[in-house]
């Protein structure tokens, strides 16, 4: 039976078919519906939330040490997290298979950096798979489980955010449940790689290489499709999908199991044709070893590094390559000034009223990522720096320590901060700093679809459970200034945060108000502006909220986006904004 | 390769998922292979979103190339023009009336165009521009826009009658099929 799903219900479709009994991840866009889509199986498998990528690395490598097959997902940045224990792992290998399941995001739709996670493969000296489609991620899944348990390693699967996202008919299979015996087998020789030890398994993780070369030359991921032998183009992942359409008469090499190297069947498929072309989205990953193996061949002479491959680019590609200039697309002028639509903070959301508060202060704000990141646009424009997950708190305390003269403030969401950012406080009063640091409560992971987290009282499998506090946290770590606001109260937000700022000793505020997106019993009758009473003087536009319009001189509210939240009334002088006392219609 | 591309454009939260998956279950009903791409994360921020679909014996690419769309289903009107290089030349343009300010313009800092339609017609060749709130709120309920605007798309496919019913029975609530399928007749009959 054929069912169309996205590549990531795919993947945890593959998981289930499998024998996959332990599941676990942090979200981050394109890879959360895996976990999401993986709850549909749980009698057959446990899954959880883990506060963060390494965490759940961890969890999973240990199922897998004992028996058990289990899988990880993540972004690729949350590999970065996760990369300390995935190197090691590859010395001590698993023993249940073991699949990280890591989202690229070539283009970045919604990420701060574009990684190929391809070279995590190689730097950790473990397989990767790279479906195409659906089907693929399905598929891949079993093969990958096969491959983990014969050679005893961690198998990476990697997609991108259009094969996370997109969608194709998938056969549906019965799940194939594992028979090793749930026990962990003491042998520190291998799960304790101690110096002697270390290298020991250093040498075999080197010789197993070349085994995985030869299983991957081999491997029914891969396979060799004979066109008119002239060109031959060796397409990995995605990108064959691509080349399939804008080259149908080249002879083509699909690569599922791209690292370890398939030499061989590289070798042979260079053979039988006159010219060879990789095309791989981002690095050159295949096309320098290929080159290296001595094997002429072009890639990113004509193919783009940066960005995402796409039917159009690669058509680019095919023009170039046969000595053309892909024609510049014309801009007709009645698209050429069109307004943008960027995302932005809903209208309601609580994080508005502490980047409105903020803006009465000549601050610097270091901030982190989160629905809370789009303060970052205009006109709210209050955050100074995105790096990564927790460093919106550690950041302040390095501008401190740097000597920067002004007040930093640090921000983060509430699952950042159990992500990484404890961590950070800890380190502000140890080392005697005076940050301010603000943790913007929504109680949810709200950017990524509101998953849950380990202080929002429920787990991924929706049973209640210990919900951690922030403030107790931050007593914990020796910060004696801890505040709990409610940002909707705009003047009291920012009297809180003129005494905080000026405290000269480290303060945490916790900001907190459930995402409006998700608590909808938060959304009260919506607010009107009377229009004798406005003087346009603009400040209320100043909130950035997408409810209220200035149009024709005017400024209106939108009752079918406003949400009464009221912070718009609290900004306006002229006390032009009320509430509607009638029921908003529907 | 003989495949047929479509593009719904619109706003974040609008529904294009589900006008989305309507069409492609349509379309393996109708016995084809199917590939299909939809924005996910940012939609429901009110951003701009666009879900491209692809039909045919064999598909391989979830993307649709500039150009390569014989239908594009917009339910904005800026979203049409923001999309319109998607559309083939003779590809048939289903637009909505509809209009939601993006808050570059709500704040004051850019315009919306006042001249829309104009250029709705300038721009797209095979225009229908389809009034879809209007007539679903005459059918009884305002919430059938989408499925009246998908009506009046499916006139440029290929695709039965009975692909796209049974198609909207098995994705809709069983409560709303009846209503939504006449709003869906409405739109196929204008």
């Amino acid at each position: 039976m054929k069912k169309i799903l996205t590549g990531n219900e795919a993947i945890a479709r593959g998981a289930y078919e499998a024998g996959i009994t332990v599941a676990t991840g942090y979200p981050g866009t394109p890879s959360t519906e895996i976990l999401e889509s993986a709850t549909a199986y749980r009698d057959s498998m446990y899954l959880e939330w883990s506060p963060n990528e390494k965490v759940a690395f961890e969890v999973a490598a240990a199922a897998s040490m004992t028996g058990a097959r289990s899988i990880v997902t993540m972004k690729h940045v949350g590999l970065n997290v996760a990369a300390d224990p995935l190197m090691t792992f590859s010395y001590t290998g698993a023993v249940g298979g073991f699949i990280a399941c890591v989202a690229d995001d070539p283009g970045q739709h919604s990420s701060q950096n574009e990684q190929d996670t391809r070279h995590y493969a190689r730097f950790a000296k473990i397989p990767v798979l790279e479906p195409a489609s659906s089907q693929d991620a399905s598929d891949f899944m079993k093969y990958g489980i096969e491959l983990s348990e014969k050679f005893s390693v961690p198998v990476i699967l990697r997609t991108t955010t259009r094969v996370s996202h997109s969608s194709g008919l998938v056969e549906l299979k019965d799940r194939i449940d594992s028979l090793k015996p749930l026990a962990f087998e003491k042998n520190p020789q291998r799960f304790t790689p101690l110096p002697a030890w270390g290298r020991i398994l250093r040498r075999q993780v080197e010789e197993r290489l070349s085994l995985l070369g030869k299983e991957a030359s081999q491997s029914p991921m891969n396979r060799i499709e004979r066109g008119n032998g002239k060109l031959g183009i060796i397409a990995p992942g995605i990108a064959y999908l691509y080349v399939k359409e804008a080259f149908p008469e080249a002879s083509v090499l699909k690569l599922g199991f791209s690292y370890p190297f398939p030499d061989d069947l590289i070798r042979e498929f260079a053979d039988g044709v006159e010219q060879v072309l990789v095309v791989e989205e981002l690095e050159n990953f295949l096309e320098d070893h290929i080159r290296a193996m001595g094997i002429p061949c072009e890639g990113k002479k004509y193919v783009p590094v940066c960005g995402e491959l796409d039917p159009q680019t690669v058509r680019n590609v095919k023009i170039r390559l046969e000595g053309g200039e892909p024609e510049t697309p014309v801009t007709l002028p009645e698209v050429s000034d069109l307004p943008a639509r960027p995302p932005m903070l809903c209208a309601g959301c609580p994080h508005r009223g502490i980047f409105y508060a903020l803006g009465k202060f000549d601050v610097i704000v270091t901030g982190d990522i989160g629905c809370y990141s789009l303060g970052v646009f205009p006109p709210l424009s209050r955050i100074d720096t995105i790096l990564c997950m927790g460093g919106g708190i550690s950041m302040a305390h390095g501008m401190e320590k740097a000597g920067e003269k002004r007040s930093v403030v640090g921000i983060v969401g509430d699952s950042t901060f159990f992500h990484s950012g404890i961590t950070g406080l800890l380190d502000i009063v140890y080392n005697k700093g005076k940050s301010t640091i603000i943790v913007v409560d929504n109680r949810t992971t709200a950017m990524t679809g509101h998953q849950d987290h380990p202080g929002t009282g429920r787990t991924l499998m929706n049973e209640p459970t210990y919900a951690a506090s922030i403030e107790e946290l931050g007593r914990a770590c020796g910060i004696r200034r801890i505040v709990t606001i409610n940002p909707y109260d705009l003047e009291n937000t920012i009297d809180v945060l003129r005494d905080e700022l000026s405290a000269g000793e480290p303060s945490l505020i916790v900001s907190r108000a459930p995402c409006i997106l998700k608590e909808k019993s938060g959304i009260g009758l919506p607010f009107t502006v009377d229009q004798d009473k406005c003087r346009q003087c603009k400040a209320c536009l100043k909130l950035g909220c997408p409810a209220i319009e200035f149009r024709e001189d005017e400024v209106r509210i939108n009752t079918k986006l406003c949400t009464g939240c009221g912070m718009c009334a609290q900004t306006c002088r002229f006390a032009a904004i009320t509430r509607q006392n009638e029921e908003r219609k529907a | 390769m003989n495949i047929t591309s479509i593009v719904l454009a619109g706003v974040g939260g609008q529904g294009i998922l589900l006008a989305s998956r309507i069409t492609s279950r349509a379309s393996v009903l109708a016995g084809y292979d199917v590939k299909l791409n939809e924005v996910h994360g940012m939609a429901q921020r009110g951003g701009s979103v666009i879900a491209q679909i692809r039909y045919g014996k064999e598909v391989y690419s979830p993307l649709v190339c500039k150009g390569g769309a014989r239908v594009l289903m917009a339910l904005e009107q800026v979203e049409a023009l923001r999309y319109a290089d998607y559309l083939a030349p003779e590809g048939l343009a289903t637009v909505s009336d509809q209009t939601i300010l993006p808050v570059t313009v709500s704040s004051g800092k850019a315009v919306y165009p006042s001249d829309i339609y104009a250029r709705l017609q300038r721009v797209f060749r095979n225009l229908q521009y389809i009034p879809a709130a209007d007539i679903a709120a005459e059918l009884g309920n305002s919430r059938a826009a989408n499925t009246v605007l998908l009506g009046a798309m499916s006139k440029g496919l290929d695709l039965e009658t009975d692909c796209w019913h049974q198609a909207i029975a098995e994705c809709l609530k069983p409560a709303t099929t009846d209503m939504n399928i006449q709003a869906f007749n409405r739109g196929r009959n204008i």
